[in-house]
């Protein structure tokens, strides 16, 4: 449903145009793909330039950039909202800071429902609660009434989860969506977002540094450095990566049965920013 | 948690606000005292004048408590101004308390109307300024703005009367009321807006908005400068912020982003920033008041200036000392209950 | 001796010290001369000073002794007099001129006494805590009880009016400010490392004060004193507006607005003209102390 040609996105710098997305090419159907790398390589620009969302003085360019066959690359605002929240959403890291902090969650959650389904306060309520439970949320009504300071991270961001996917979106982007949570609950979290996103069809875009985590996760993985993607592997065959970086960090992740000596060193390559 | 046990947090959070508020007042007084006694003219003069016998000097002397210890004579004016006593007004010759009571709606009623004109104008202008940052439309609103930062007031005040009074005639000129119209109706609020509307006698309404509306729209001007410079402040930073681009991914229309997301979050600093803004007029009226006759409480304070009676100057302090401790104090409780942050929950 | 040129001072790898500091001294010029704004206010303050220290050259007329009654009272703008004459038949661009040295005066001396004794409040109390703490800030909150203009206004009606008196209130009334966001700054600063480790090895309290945490406030309060130059003159000015600043025959800009109250309505120029000129000079620190914010303390305000 998605499919992504030489996406570039660079910001004007003192020394001139900077690109910090260089060419990045895939396509996505129903499916679960994960985008790994380190802080710099680009992955956020990625995901925010899917959805339109490169800030202000930065630029996009494309060779192809399609949804659902829609050229998204001269979309209009007006093409853009129709999109967003309906068809395409995001899951952000941090829910103190991706929610309103003077909205209850209930507030935040109908707004969307009402404006996307186009439904009647009554029902947009419903749906919502509705959606709440289905994110595992025991007790829906005092999160509907709750603002978000009031609730933990693994509940702020279900309620995330639960007000991105209330519209039933064909695609949801999750940039680093466990990031600011806890191990314990980043698990539950994961699972949540696993069954929501089996249960609909839903094509998923995972973005995290994190590679275990991805890689259990995903189907497909895309290994970006420096603004490109250097690898794209299949989740289960992450052992057999071929580019000296994807090695690089798979040896670095510790294994309970490996040896207890140091972890060996990722060595950069010059060459890999090219 | 049951009502008793949370009731004790929220009394000792009282308890301490009030203590607070105590020693501020207490420094207030104690600042006041102190300012007075600096003065280089004898106090004993100034009450019975310079041709007064020995005798009579010696009397008040010893009437005023002059020949006290400082600390005992501050304890006596402690007690003074808490039994309402400010002293007399050397001009008017009555108490000095009574004299700011009467004064002070002229100075309320200006002050609110122009808040009021500040806080309508100068929050959409804001948020216009920060929604265009950098383009034309936000560099004419800091420029507006600018000015009202580095103007004189009472220059802008002469030129406002200059240009609308007397070149065009658009606004009546100095004072509150025109003396036809001021029998019309019997002022019992002091605010005269009010009291004229309450008693339907229109006419005279005109007439007070018309003498209103200059010295208004001016302490508006200051008072939009300041309110929509915080404005586009705060707005600036919010629209920075994560929450935004959330909203922005639900597909929420531009201008919902900007007026129900951003603003309901910039209202709560903007609400302490308009009681500021009160605060910033109630000291600006002192320096207009003269130049529209406004019989408010600043013209009272620049007439004893002029006139040398200190115990009235130093009165009009104290007031607007104690009204400035007032306000801050509600601006702190109103952020408190706007912000659900930092709101108790219930 | 290294040459020193653009290329040396723009340098990502400085060698020494001295180069790294120069560097970044200009980098951070070369950003302040581009807001053109900054620039503005910058050449009016310099204009200010060149006027007032020429001032017996540039203006054309004795400010204090007018000329003759009968024939030059309230004349209106020429060529013979730039900006008309008042009721004393005094050339006003003179006055105006000559007034720029009170002005000067006034700034200067208040940012002189205010900001000495704001830095010293704030970092003693934020640096101290406790008691120390308490008590500074009570007394600051106590002199912030009070609006600015009106304190100084008692101060100067108590004192008696004058030019001196008046600066003396204004600084008065000026420092809790400062004070205020000295301890601010302190009370970040107090919990680094690098003042831990001053304290480890022995520094004594002023010295740590002195030598670490007042450099690092310098530049938030000097921006916040160059921001407060353009409010401080106005206060000046409301005093001299109230008879409360330097006495006549001085010509102080805003005793002169006063003085031209009674022929606003006929002779309009004679209470414009001196607010004309508050209105730049008050103008141009406002414009340069945003224009130090946005270079200094870009987190400010964008």
């Amino acid at each position: 449903m998605l499919e992504v040609e030489d996406l570039r996105v660079a910001y004007p710098t003192r020394r001139g145009m900077t690109e910090v997305v260089r060419g990045v090419t895939f396509s996505l159907g129903q499916e679960r793909l994960g985008i790994v790398g380190e802080s710099g390589s680009g992955k956020s620009q990625t995901g925010r330039a899917i959805l339109g969302l490169t800030p202000s003085p930065g630029q996009v360019t494309a060779k192809r950039l399609e949804f659902d066959g829609q050229d998204l690359r001269n979309a209009t605002h007006a093409q853009w909202r129709k999109l967003r929240g309906a068809r395409m959403s995001m899951v952000m890291q941090d829910p103190k800071f991706s929610l309103n902090p003077v909205m209850t969650i209930g507030a935040q959650i109908v707004e969307v429902a009402r404006l996307k389904r186009n439904l009647s306060r009554a029902v947009a309520k419903t749906a919502a609660l509705d959606m709440l439970a289905a994110v595992q949320i025991r007790d829906p009504e005092r999160v509907f009434a709750a603002y978000p300071h009031e609730l933990s991270g693994g509940m702020g961001q279900r309620a995330m989860i639960a007000m991105m996917l209330v519209t039933e979106p064909d695609l949801l982007i999750a940039d680093e969506p466990t990031s600011a949570l806890d191990v314990t609950v980043q698990l539950e979290v994961l699972g949540i977002l696993d069954r929501l996103v089996t249960d609909r069809g839903m094509g998923l875009i995972f973005i995290s540094h994190d590679l275990r985590l991805v890689s259990s996760f995903c189907d497909r993985v895309l290994v970006m450095y420096a603004g490109r993607v250097v690898e794209e592997v299949r989740a289960d065959r992450l052992h057999e990566a071929r580019h000296p970086y994807t090695q690089g960090l798979f040896r670095c992740l510790p294994t309970i049965e490996g040896n207890a000596g140091p972890l060996p060193t990722l060595e950069r390559d010059a060459e890999w920013a090219i | 948690m049951v009502g008793r046990a949370r009731a004790l947090p929220v009394l000792t959070r009282l308890a301490k606000i009030v203590v607070s508020l105590a020693v501020t007042l207490l420094g207030l007084l104690l600042v006041t005292f102190l300012i007075g006694r600096v003065v280089p003219v004898d106090p004993v003069l100034s009450v019975v004048g310079d041709r007064a016998s020995q005798s009579t000097y010696d009397r008040v002397f010893l009437e005023l408590g002059l020949d006290q210890p400082l600390v005992v004579q501050f304890w006596m004016y402690l007690q003074d101004v808490l039994r309402g006593d400010f002293g007399d007004s050397f001009l008017t010759k009555r108490p000095i308390l009574d004299d700011i009571a009467r004064v002070f709606p002229a100075t309320l009623e200006l002050a609110t109307a122009g808040v009021l004109i500040g806080t309508i104008l100068g929050i959409p202008l804001g948020v216009l300024a920060a929604v265009k940052q950098g383009k034309l439309a936000d560099q004419i609103v800091r420029v507006v703005g600018l000015v009202g930062y580095s103007a004189p007031i009472f220059w802008l005040a002469l030129l406002g009367l200059l240009v609308f009074y007397a070149q065009l005639g658009l606004v009546a000129g100095p004072g509150r009321v025109d003396i036809t119209y001021e029998y019309d109706f019997t002022t019992k609020t002091g605010l005269l807006l009010l009291d004229t509307a309450l008693q339907g006698r229109w006419e005279a309404f005109r007439n007070v908005f018309s003498h209103l509306i200059l010295p208004a729209c001016l302490l508006g001007y200051f008072s939009m400068a300041y309110i929509s410079r915080m404005t586009r402040s705060f707005m600036l930073n919010e629209l920075h912020q994560e929450y935004v681009t959330t909203a922005r991914v639900k597909g929420v229309a531009e201008w919902r982003i900007v007026w129900v997301h951003a603003l309901k979050n910039a209202a709560v600093p903007l609400v302490t920033v308009i009681v500021l803004s009160y605060m910033n007029l109630l000291e600006g009226s002192v320096l207009t008041e003269t130049v529209f006759a406004w019989p408010g409480l600043g013209s009272y304070l620049t007439n004893s200036l002029q006139n040398a009676d200190m115990n009235a100057v130093l009165g009009c302090t104290l007031v607007i000392g104690i009204s400035f401790t007032a306000l801050n104090l509600i601006s702190d409780l109103l952020y408190s209950l706007l912000d659900p942050r930092v709101r108790r929950r219930r | 001796m290294t040459f020193v040129d653009r290329e040396w001072l723009l340098t990502e790898q400085p060698a020494s010290r001295r180069q790294a500091r120069f560097g970044q001294a200009y980098r951070t010029w070369t950003s302040f001369r581009s807001n053109r704004l900054a620039m503005v206010g910058l050449g009016i303050l310099v204009m200010l000073v060149l006027v007032a220290i020429f001032a017996d050259v540039i203006a054309p007329y004795d400010p204090l002794r007018g000329g003759d009654l009968r024939t030059a009272r309230l004349l209106p703008p020429s060529w013979t007099h730039l900006m008309g004459t008042d009721d004393q038949a005094r050339d006003i661009f003179s006055r105006l001129v000559h007034g720029s040295r009170l002005t000067l005066m006034v700034v200067a001396l208040v940012a002189v006494i205010a900001t000495p004794i704001g830095l010293l409040v704030g970092t003693t109390a934020g640096y101290f805590g406790g008691w120390v703490d308490i008590v500074l800030m009570r007394i600051t909150d106590i002199f912030l009880a009070f609006p600015r203009l009106i304190l100084a206004l008692a101060f100067v009606a108590a004192l008696g009016p004058g030019i001196e008196n008046a600066i003396i209130a204004i600084a008065i009334t000026s420092w809790p400010p400062y004070a205020r966001l000295a301890r601010a700054e302190t009370l970040t600063l107090r919990e680094q490392d690098f003042i831990n480790a001053a304290r480890l090895q022995g520094a004594s309290a002023p010295r740590i004060i002195w030598g670490y945490v007042v450099p690092l406030c310098m530049s938030s309060v000097i921006i916040r004193v160059t921001l407060d130059m353009a409010g401080i003159i106005l206060t000046a000015a409301g005093l001299g507006f109230l008879g409360l600043g330097a006495q006549p025959p001085q010509p102080e800009w805003g005793a002169m607005i006063a003085g031209g109250r009674r022929f606003l309505i006929d002779y309009w120029w004679v209470a414009t003209m001196p607010g004309l000129a508050i209105f730049v000079v008050s103008l141009g620190f406002n414009f340069l102390g945003d224009g130090l914010r946005d270079v200094l303390d870009p987190k400010g305000e964008r």
